[in-house]
């Protein structure tokens, strides 16, 4: 799916440009620290500015089938069945039942021991398993234990791994831990991608946020993601639009694309929309696509099909015409 | 993944919420009449379109403006309690709410300003202005300037913020109970003429308020008027010093808001994905017309070629075209004597050796247009470093010291604005102490705000609008102490 190098144990830019970067803790906290500040009100009006911008007619459809095309359907409740992941699959690869030109989702996105469930029903559909592991959402266990989570998932047939970082060990400056812990994970994964979380709104900060992407970057992201959708405040724009610069600069120092997930809190279309909007204006169109930008979310799905419907037949139904799940 | 266009389609505002009239006359006592002089036509600068022939007022025309103005002073407003002004001006201020996107459409439709820069800027500040004074109206005797308004004002405004500055002038005049005789430029007459509408709505009484339009001629006519007492002009340098010759010598009070050539200054910590909103924004808000824009950018030289990519690269997402659609981020030049003005020194930008850069984009082949540009290795010694291009065009220069950059920013007869840009907040301060310039901004640019008084150094003007400050202007100081 995407053409990032494979990974390997140390460093998995083939160039080896941060193997320097990498070498000693102090050395890859002189580089974090040495990236340039964010200015919080700055990145909140520039955000902010973004938008405002006025999505309408054929701009709107072809933006409401890229987010749909780029939803990663979401259930991690402790009260999750077999039945329920199922269901959710179903509705993955035919999220509108009534109109079969409708796209199907990106991927569902699950807890390890529901992988197998949700692959059975996927097939070969094209959607992709997503599991979130490494003891998801807290990262408070073992690094065997993450590890031994993570192949789990894998080997249950994931095609995507979602990993939280340890935000204990980034927040007290323990980077380089934070790092082999990506980099260890990366290599569990074989070839799921791998997506690694940040938790924004533990990391508070934009000045982390930003660290945290080209922490991550640096390790072997195939993807950076926000949130675990747990922890208040999940996505935002501000915070998405820092790590879409992130990725940007890190493809013009490396040449290598990153994906973003922004996840957690994404409603409605309208918000999807600014979101699209954001990554066109800051990464260009090759970011617009499932393979670069993702959107981790539950209930926006139906949002985005209630106006696909309005947009097709110039009505606008109630949610009971659409698929709880 | 080749179809990865996302092509915004139009979202133009509608223009049904204005009603442009086929002529207008001119706003005296309370109610509008025809001018004695000959009619001139204002056009539509994004599409060359006459909008309406507006009346330019004679010699005679602007003495009966400033006559009733002088009756409604002595009899009306200089008597009413300050609390009771101040209901006329909130009553004004909520007016122009209720119609803001009356007030942006217009604005944009005879200015040639982006919709989103008129409706979320220009009109919202408008209001909070006209909210801000009115708040002084009653508690002038705590200003610090007295409380005793000087008569009648007379007002000169530029075109570049028609009804900004119109809301600059007026409402502090207002709420220190005086009497105004206004004049819009003549590219820009009609959101002021939609104002004389919101005073007749808000009941204001005949003669407090009144809009005379008409080009350099009516302007001297009211700033050598021997009733008029106080003179208050936004505009260029140039009609500022003949207009400081006129009232020579008389007991006129004179505020002045002239040009600039502000730097905008970006150091080597500074968060530089801000700091190129920053510069966009500096430059390119309002087309570049902005006497406080940040024409001149100076970047440290070890961060220059990084931030003037990341420049370029913004720049070239920037939206040129209709003034009305909602996606817009930077509309039509004002007028054709401004587009050859801006772009004969541009011509001279690169006669000079400067290189030339400017925005990929398509401009409409109608109206008056020029690409956000930007010169490179531009020195202190050309003259698109040193005049007032008043258009989408930034002069980039470089320093490698704190102090070259002050020597820099300061080597210009202008002193109206500057911008700072470091995450060393002990540097902004002293940036700021060492910076000769009205404003500084630190880590933004072009932000307004009725409560920060702002005004210039040097050929950038005297005294200050907005804030406590801005009532000085318009009150006789009585206070002890004081020399005028």
């Amino acid at each position: 799916m995407t053409p990032i190098a494979s990974s390997t144990a140390s460093s998995t830019s083939d160039s080896g440009v941060f193997d320097d970067v990498v070498r000693s803790d102090s050395s890859l906290r002189r580089f974090l620290h040495g990236l340039p500040g964010v200015d919080q009100v700055g990145c909140e009006a520039r955000a902010a500015g973004l938008g405002t911008r006025s999505i309408k007619t054929t701009a709107k459809a072809y933006a409401i089938d890229l987010a749909i095309r780029m939803v990663d359907l979401t259930t991690l409740e402790g009260q999750d069945t077999h039945g329920k992941v199922r269901a959710l699959a179903s509705k993955a690869m035919r999220p509108d039942p009534a109109d079969p030109s409708c796209p199907a989702t990106a991927a569902v996105c699950v807890y390890p021991d529901m992988v197998a469930t949700a692959k059975q029903t996927l097939g070969d559909s094209g959607v992709h398993v997503a599991a979130v592991a490494t003891a998801f959402p807290s990262g408070r266990a073992a690094m065997d234990i993450k590890l031994a989570d993570t192949r789990d998932a894998v080997e249950a047939g994931a095609d995507e791994i979602d990993m939280v970082i340890d935000r204990g060990a980034f927040l007290s400056g323990r980077y380089l831990d934070v790092y082999e812990e990506i980099v260890q994970v990366r290599h569990a994964c074989g070839d799921a991608h791998l997506k690694v979380i940040f938790e924004t709104g533990e990391l508070q900060t934009y000045d982390n946020v930003r660290r945290a992407s080209w922490l991550a970057m640096m390790a072997g992201a195939h993807f950076i993601k926000t949130s675990t959708g747990k922890v208040q405040p999940a996505a935002t724009l501000p915070v998405t639009l820092i790590m879409l610069e992130a990725v940007r600069d890190f493809r013009e120092q490396t040449g290598q694309m990153v994906g973003v997930k922004p996840a957690g809190g994404i409603k409605t279309s309208k918000d999807a929309i600014k979101y699209l909007v954001m990554v066109n204006e800051t990464c260009g169109p090759d970011w617009l696509d499932p393979d670069w930008f993702r959107f981790g979310a539950s209930t926006l799905l139906n949002d985005l099909l209630m106006q696909r419907t309005k947009m097709t037949t110039g009505r606008y139904s109630g949610p009971d015409y659409f698929t709880l799940d | 993944m080749t179809d990865n266009t996302f092509e915004y389609a139009p979202a133009p505002e509608s223009r049904a919420i204005v009603d442009i009239k086929p002529s207008y006359g001119l706003f005296i006592n309370g109610e509008f009449v025809d001018g004695n002089g000959r009619a001139f036509k204002t056009i539509n600068p994004a599409t060359e379109e006459v909008l309406a022939e507006v009346a330019e007022a004679d010699d005679a025309d602007v003495d009966a403006a400033v006559r009733a103005a002088r009756r409604a002073y002595t009899r009306v407003w200089s008597r009413m309690s300050g609390a009771e002004r101040a209901k006329y001006l909130y009553r004004i201020a909520r007016i122009i709410q209720e119609r803001g996107r009356e007030l942006a459409v217009l604005e944009s439709i005879d200015n040639g300003k982006p919709i989103k820069e008129s409706r979320d800027v220009d009109v919202p500040i408008v209001a909070a202005h006209f909210f801000y004074y009115a708040g002084w109206a009653d508690k002038l005797q705590y200003s610090g300037y007295g409380s005793t308004p000087l008569g009648v004002a007379g007002q000169v405004i530029p075109w570049n913020f028609p009804l900004l500055m119109l809301a600059w002038k007026i409402a502090p005049a207002l709420a220190c109970g005086n009497t105004v005789v206004l004049k819009p430029a003549e590219t820009t007459p009609l959101t002021a003429l939609l104002f004389a509408e919101i005073c007749q709505q808000a009941d204001l009484p005949p003669g407090v308020v009144n809009i005379v339009t008409g080009a350099g001629e009516t302007g001297r006519a009211i700033v050598s008027h021997p009733d008029v007492d106080k003179v208050a002009f936004t505009g260029s340098t140039e009609v500022g010093k003949a207009i400081a010759r006129a009232v020579a010598g008389s007991d006129k009070k004179v505020t002045l808001e002239l040009g600039g050539k502000a730097a905008n200054i970006v150091f080597d910590d500074a968060p530089l994905d801000q700091a190129v909103e920053g510069i966009v924004n500096g430059i390119f808000f309002n087309q570049g017309h902005v006497c406080c824009a940040g024409s001149r950018l100076l970047v440290q030289e070890s961060v220059a070629e990084e931030v003037m990519s990341r420049l370029k690269r913004r720049m070239a997402t920037l939206r040129v075209g209709d003034p009305l659609d909602k996606n817009t981020d930077v509309g039509a030049i004002n007028s054709a004597e401004q587009l050859s003005k801006i772009r004969e020194l541009s011509e001279v930008g690169e006669s000079e050796g400067a290189e030339r850069w400017s925005a990929p984009c398509d401009l409409p082949s109608n109206g008056y247009w020029f690409a956000p540009t930007v010169f490179t290795g531009v020195s202190q010694a050309h003259r698109i470093a040193r005049e007032e291009i008043f258009g989408p065009v930034l002069s980039v220069l470089t320093f490698r010291t704190p102090s070259e950059a002050v020597e820099k920013a300061n080597n210009t007869p202008f002193g109206l604005s500057a911008g700072v840009w470091t995450d060393k907040g002990s540097r902004i301060l002293s940036m700021a102490n060492r910076l000769r310039a009205g404003v500084v901004w630190a880590n933004t640019f072009n932000k307004f705000d009725p409560t920060s008084p702002f005004g210039g150094y040097k050929e950038s003007g005297y005294g200050r609008e907005g804030g406590r400050h801005g009532l000085e202007g318009y009150l006789k100081n009585t206070e002890k102490g004081a020399n005028s």
